[in-house]
């Protein structure tokens, strides 16, 4: 026992190499950069190729770049223009909703986090409640909130909603949407009936196989069809509808892999107890797959977060779309890079976030196997 | 009673969009196709000109689609499988840099990437004039890049086809190898006779150069192509890296060690022990990357890039308000390529599936 923990211990040893600070980063060095012949080749060359990309991106967005002063007048310098981005960030966050009424917004950003928090935490002991309350009263309070029109709230049209609101608007909502749905259909597909399991099958491998974007589309010029005449729908529910039976698809597979994680035992054991299948798939079988899947419903946010830009191609102003109309401004013209870059960075900073905590939660869960 | 509801709401819409589309004059039908049309397509593999039917319309689109997406599949195999390789590197600067390239592609949405490349690289390039020579005679402008052509003379017409018959049959031939028959190996000696074959119908080389205003000679390519095409790749190879990673982890290490000890250079290890086995875990996840990309070839349509969604769902439907068959048609075609990608690469799969394991 002792000699093989010594030996164990051997590789821990030599990364705490004995010496001065210098002297182990220069062990560090030695080890992970220089060295063979080859690493140290590979090393040179990844060091030049980055001083050829770093020191002028950091140049153009740091050293040189202006923020400073109302208009774009007080850019002179080669470097980008961040007083762009800073003069039309209310734009960028709330689309061309009132300014007065920012603070609505404001608000149901905060009861989202509110919300979001005891659902999404570690040492919650009774979650259902609180994914009841996410999924039920926090869309009604924050339509009324948003929309308003009764109960002292100016309304606001939804055409007027926009930027990054929207986009995590509507992911919210298609994730509120399609994830009961996508339950559905995965049970569906697990079905023992050939036409439930068919009809789930082609359901979802039709949705599937087309684009996201015919998807929308579809919703926007399609959907009137099937409606009675004088019915019209706003066209924000109608790619919010789309994007929900879209996603519900992509849901349903992923919630079929939590299904399919549940040991068959589990299921075999409540049946002998003599639970009815609703009360097996209810009370055992989903709340164990569940569990599972939190990590892949992130995912799937995340890729329905980017995806929300797709919205600017049919017309509605999410962030790239707001992005797109300032860059048109004749006050603002010349600067694609800037507003490219900003927007990639808001999406980069939310979806890192998310993917991170998934891919914590992923750990804690393989651990606690 | 559920299927009776289904079946119930399915009539319901049927009816509704019939009542709908008497009321508006429009009947369904897919006649329009063959109509003359009344579009350029600035960007084409086939002959094309304003006036031809809608059908070839059509063709020219589905081949447009076809083209950006085989050259994404490709570009974002290769690159993907370098990150993912970079990414179990020894070297902790290839391998952070690896990381970084897939977190930061991963998450910016894939329709920001393409316009920044479109808008943000490929417009601000200087005009035809100032034209950045590449190496290799091709030139890169605001107008896409411009690569040599080579101009065929009389011969090419049965030499370049033969050529080509010559390349496709090796991989074929390179199978029987493995039953012992001396003519597996010996196929490759096609590959030599195929580009003594091209280069025989070779007049001359048709080099781009500026002239006035624009570049003449040589091959266009558009900069929505290189722009979507940039798009495509990068992020796929973003997604394929993490595959590749996987699939190379996902070998025992003892396969490793075993060829290490036999005396295998790290690079055979790599390439004849590892990339082999790990291909096998690769093919279902890199599936459905290929249909990712396939699929996120319609974002064109954000760089009028003249593929299937730009023309159908854009200049098409305007100018016939035909919504229902456009869209019929375009999700048909998607989903007609994307079963049929899926069905190749499940064949593909059971060949190298290990067998009786």
């Amino acid at each position: 026992m002792s000699g093989a923990t010594a030996e164990q211990r051997l590789p821990l040893q030599r990364s705490f190499a004995p010496g001065t600070p210098g002297a182990r980063a220069l062990e560090w060095l030695k080890r992970n950069l220089f060295g063979s012949l080859f690493n140290t080749l590979l090393s040179l060359v990844v060091l030049a190729f980055a001083m050829l990309i770093v020191p002028p991106f950091l140049r153009w967005a740091v050293t040189h770049a202006t923020i400073s002063g109302v208009t774009r007048a007080a850019c002179t310098g080669d470097g980008a223009c961040w007083t762009f981005i800073r003069m039309r960030l209310p734009l960028f966050i709330y689309g061309r909703y009132p300014a007065s009424e920012y603070w609505r917004v404001n608000l149901a950003f905060a009861l989202l986090v509110a919300f979001c928090v005891p659902v999404l935490r570690e040492q919650t002991r009774h979650r259902v409640p609180f994914v009841i309350l996410l999924f039920t009263v926090f869309p009604a309070l924050v339509t009324w909130l948003l929309s308003g029109g009764f109960l002292g709230l100016v309304f606001v049209d939804t055409n007027l909603w926009g930027g990054l609101m929207l986009g995590v608007l509507i992911s919210f909502v298609t994730v509120a949407g399609s994830l009961p749905l996508g339950i559905l259909l995965a049970f569906g597909r697990r079905s023992q009936l050939p036409v439930v399991r068919t009809l789930s099958v082609c359901y979802i491998e039709l949705w599937r196989g087309v684009p996201l974007l015919t998807v929308l589309f579809m919703s926007a010029v399609l959907l009137p069809l099937f409606l009675p005449q004088g019915v019209s729908v706003d066209r924000l529910v109608r790619a919010m509808v789309a994007l929900v039976l879209f996603n519900a698809a992509y849901m349903a597979e992923v919630v079929r892999g939590g299904l399919q994680g549940v040991e068959p035992g589990q299921e075999e054991a409540a049946a002998s107890l003599g639970l009815h299948w609703w009360h097996v798939q209810a009370f055992i079988v989903l709340p164990q797959a569940l569990r599972i899947i939190v990590p892949g419903i992130i995912n799937t946010v995340v890729d329905l977060f980017k995806d929300t830009t797709l919205l600017t191609i049919i017309g509605l102003f999410d962030l790239l779309g707001t992005v797109e109309q300032a860059l048109k401004d004749p006050a603002w013209l010349g600067f694609a890079k800037e507003g490219y870059v900003f927007s990639a960075l808001v999406f980069f900073v939310c979806c890192y976030a998310m993917s991170a905590y998934g891919r914590s939660m992923e750990r804690r869960l393989a651990a606690g196997r | 009673m559920l299927l009776a509801a289904l079946v119930a709401l399915i009539c319901y819409l049927g009816s509704m969009a019939a009542t709908n589309m008497s009321r508006r004059h429009t009947g369904f039908g897919f006649g329009f196709l063959a109509e003359s049309s009344n579009f350029d397509i600035p960007f084409r593999l086939i002959p094309w000109s304003v006036g031809d039917t809608y059908a070839r319309a059509l063709l020219v689109c589905v081949l447009n689609t076809l083209l950006v997406s085989a050259m994404s599949i490709v570009a974002a195999t290769l690159l993907g499988l370098l990150v993912g390789i970079m990414r179990l590197s020894a070297n902790w600067l290839v391998r952070n840099i690896a990381l970084g390239f897939i977190e930061l592609v991963r998450n910016t949405p894939q329709l920001v990437q393409i316009i920044f490349w479109y808008v943000a690289v490929l417009q601000t390039l200087p005009g035809p004039r100032q034209s950045i020579s590449l190496p290799g005679g091709a030139l890169l402008n605001v107008r896409g890049f411009f690569l040599p052509a080579f101009a065929a003379n009389d011969r090419a017409d049965i030499l370049w086809p033969l050529a080509l018959v010559m390349v496709l049959a090796v991989p074929f031939a390179w199978r029987l190898r493995t039953r012992d028959l001396p003519l597996g190996a010996r196929s490759l000696s096609l590959l030599p006779v195929a580009a003594v074959c091209f280069a025989a119908g070779i007049d001359h080389l048709d080099w781009p150069e500026p002239r006035g205003f624009n570049i003449a000679g040589g091959v266009q390519v558009v900069p929505e192509l290189v722009a979507l095409w940039a798009g495509l790749s990068i992020y796929g190879a973003a997604f394929i890296a993490e595959i590749v990673r996987a699939a190379i982890l996902s070998v025992h290490l003892g396969q490793r060690e075993a060829a290490l000890s036999l005396g295998l250079k790290p690079r055979q290890v790599l390439s004849k022990i590892i990339l082999p086995q790990a291909l096998r875990v690769m093919i279902p996840p890199m599936t459905s990357q290929y249909l990712n990309i396939i699929k996120s070839s319609s974002l064109g349509a954000a760089v009028a890039y003249p593929e299937l969604f730009q023309i159908f769902a854009g200049t098409v439907l305007q100018q016939t308000a035909r919504e229902t068959e456009s869209m019929v048609i375009l999700m048909a075609i998607f989903l007609s390529i994307n079963l049929a990608t899926s069905a190749l690469m499940n064949w593909y799969n059971r060949r190298v599936a290990l067998v009786g394991r």
